[in-house]
């Protein structure tokens, strides 16, 4: 179960933003809405534990979250969170294959090939796995960064603007495999977006004012 | 890549002192004095021990044997130079020098009779000669307009590979020199030339490396001015001269004193070889010092162009970066990855220079003309290691505010700003 507890923070000492405490339950599939500036990407930092909040908790899977040591903070993340951002932010350097390696490496798990051609092959780009970022075009590139999200099956899967720069068909695709993948990997979504294309997909909604 | 220019020069400058350095005093170490013709006292040592430079002249022998006689001389080593054989010295003088310089065969063995000669390694090696072989030299100590035609060199013995000048000489005894020149004189009064005419005759004698005016010296051993001496036998005659007396003191309180006492009551000079390759190797490394500084200069701005480097591509490459934490990277490990980029570079540049600096100095002593001073590429020094050491050193150096800045970034900050 994921919570978030009476969580505000303040970037100055003037601007303080509040968020209403929320329950996410196992398996859950959330909508987080909200205009540009509504501080969704505050939220979204927070819960994900990039950004400590000036005040409250997060609690993953009975874990306070910010009560963990930096180390610990940055391996939990690595464990059990898959963050898909709105552009893909692969290595350059390396191959599609090295690049999902090395989030399993950097999660301090075993780098396990198997894995690797699983997940790519359950995105329908196993052919792809060793060319490099240029050779992909945009969507196939999506597709590789959802698949760094869940290789490591994390509980949280988290995804901020996912369709906001993909056309009409492919913004489907993308919606489709994440819905897909998170039931597949049991975990827990959460998709912010202001994008209108997504939102009937949804049932639950929290919404930032 | 600037460090590896840097690297490479002073690889190059740390080779070629160190080789430098070796080689004065390897030739230098056994001889206390060299007794010689008035003249420059530095170009006496190199004429004779090193034997690059050209004799200030001659010394009548008679003065010679009177000094080697002395109390304070342990052993006094004759030397006869004047003729070459394509540009290598032939040089007469006896088992003395065998022993202080301690010369072994590697085939063959030294020269007895007039007109054998033991050669050193690289002689036999450039010009392919074999026990066996026999050569004609030629007159002077460059240049062969003048060959001595009447009387060949036979080779009885290659020496071992010594490391010293010896390699390039070619040895013989006092007597074949000065035989060798009376047949030249016979010639020349008989009016049979080697060359055809009077004038080149007289002409190759300026090439002789006369470069001053003749003080009615002369370069050639055993023989005044162009007056016919007298021939002889295998012998000692009281008017014959040689250039140089190599001398080894009995004890070392001689240092001060013998060398006063030959200057100030004789006709002949003394000159230290220890004094002067000091000052030789001195003025040297006035040059080597300043580029030494040099290349240190070049490392300092090669460090600050790596630093640049990584802090601007840290700019570029935050996201990337701020990406990995997400991905579980602690911010210890973003730091070591920027660390070890930035020694990566270093190290690439410093090695790439010191082969390169190898590489250069090789290239250098393949065209260098003087074979003595030859100067190889192809050994390690120890003190390379302190070369790679500092390249490692401002590998760090450079990367560590990069590295700092990568671990305090904040990475809210840096992936909201899509």
């Amino acid at each position: 179960m994921i919570a978030i507890k009476s969580v505000s923070h303040s970037y100055s000492d003037v601007n303080r933003i509040s968020f209403k405490d929320w329950e996410i339950n196992n398996g859950d599939q959330w909508l987080l809405l909200g205009e540009s500036g509504s501080g969704k990407t505050t939220l979204l930092h927070i819960l994900t534990g990039i950004l400590k909040p000036s005040a409250g908790e997060v609690i993953i899977n009975d874990t306070s979250v910010y009560t963990l040591s930096a180390r610990k903070l940055d391996q939990f993340r690595g464990r059990n969170i898959g963050i898909i951002f709105q552009r893909p932010h692969l290595i350059k350097s390396l191959t599609i294959t090295e690049n999902l390696l090395m989030a399993q490496s950097f999660a301090n798990l075993p780098k396990e090939l198997k894995r690797v051609d699983e997940v790519l092959e359950s995105l329908g780009i196993a052919g792809k796995k060793n060319a490099y970022p240029s050779e992909l075009s945009q969507g196939q590139l999506q597709r590789v960064s959802i698949a760094r999200a869940v290789i490591n099956k994390p509980a949280l899967l988290i995804a901020d603007e996912p369709t906001s720069s993909l056309d009409d068909k492919n913004a489907a695709i993308v919606l489709a495999l994440l819905l897909q993948q998170s039931g597949l990997n049991q975990a827990t979504m959460i998709v912010a977006t202001h994008d209108k294309r997504v939102k009937d997909a949804f049932t639950n909604t929290y919404e930032l004012r | 890549m600037l460090i590896a220019f840097g690297t490479g020069i002073l690889t190059i400058l740390l080779l070629a002192s160190t080789q430098i350095g070796e080689k004065l005093d390897n030739n230098s170490k056994d001889i206390d004095l060299v007794v010689g013709a008035k003249g420059s006292p530095l170009q006496l040592i190199l004429s004779s021990i090193y034997y690059i430079d050209f004799p200030t002249g001659n010394i009548p022998l008679k003065e010679a044997q009177e000094l080697s006689r002395n109390p304070f001389v342990k052993r006094a080593i004759p030397l006869a130079q004047g003729d070459n054989y394509k540009g290598i010295r032939i040089v007469g003088t006896d088992t003395n020098f065998v022993s202080v310089y301690k010369l072994k065969t590697i085939t063959g063995k030294f020269w007895e009779a007039d007109f054998d000669v033991t050669i050193g390694s690289n002689v036999a090696l450039d010009e392919k000669l074999k026990v066996g072989d026999t050569f004609f030299g030629a007159h002077g100590l460059t240049g062969s307009t003048d060959v001595h035609k009447t009387h060949a060199y036979k080779v009885v013995g290659i020496l071992s590979p010594q490391g010293n000048v010896t390699d390039n000489l070619i040895l013989t005894n006092i007597a074949s020199v000065w035989r060798m020149h009376d047949d030249h004189e016979q010639e020349e009064a008989a009016g049979h030339h080697v060359n055809d005419k009077d004038a080149d005759q007289h002409e190759s004698h300026k090439s002789h490396g006369d470069t001053k005016p003749h003080k009615g010296h002369d370069d050639h051993t055993g023989r005044k001015e162009h007056s016919s001496a007298r021939p002889d036998e295998a012998g000692l005659n009281e008017e014959r001269e040689i250039t140089a007396l190599l001398i080894q003191y009995r004890s070392p309180m001689s240092v001060v004193m013998f060398p006063r006492m030959v200057n100030q009551m004789t006709n002949l000079q003394a000159a230290s070889p220890a004094m002067e390759s000091t000052r030789l190797f001195s003025l040297i490394g006035i040059g080597v010092d300043t580029l030494q500084w040099f290349a240190v200069l070049i490392m300092l701005i090669a460090a600050i162009s790596v630093f640049v480097n990584l802090y601007n591509s840290l700019k570029e490459r935050s996201y990337d970066l701020a990406i990995m934490r997400t991905l579980g990277a602690s911010r210890g490990q973003l730091f070591q990855i920027v660390i070890f980029e930035g020694i990566l570079l270093t190290l690439a540049g410093t090695l790439i220079g010191i082969c390169l600096g190898h590489l250069a100095l090789e290239f250098i002593g393949a065209y260098q003309e003087s074979s003595q001073a030859r100067l190889t590429g192809f050994i390690l020094l120890n003190d390379e290691i302190y070369l790679f050491a500092a390249g490692l050193a401002i590998g760090i150096f450079a990367a560590i505010i990069p590295a700092l800045q990568a671990y305090r970034s904040n990475i809210s900050k840096i992936l909201s700003k899509n």
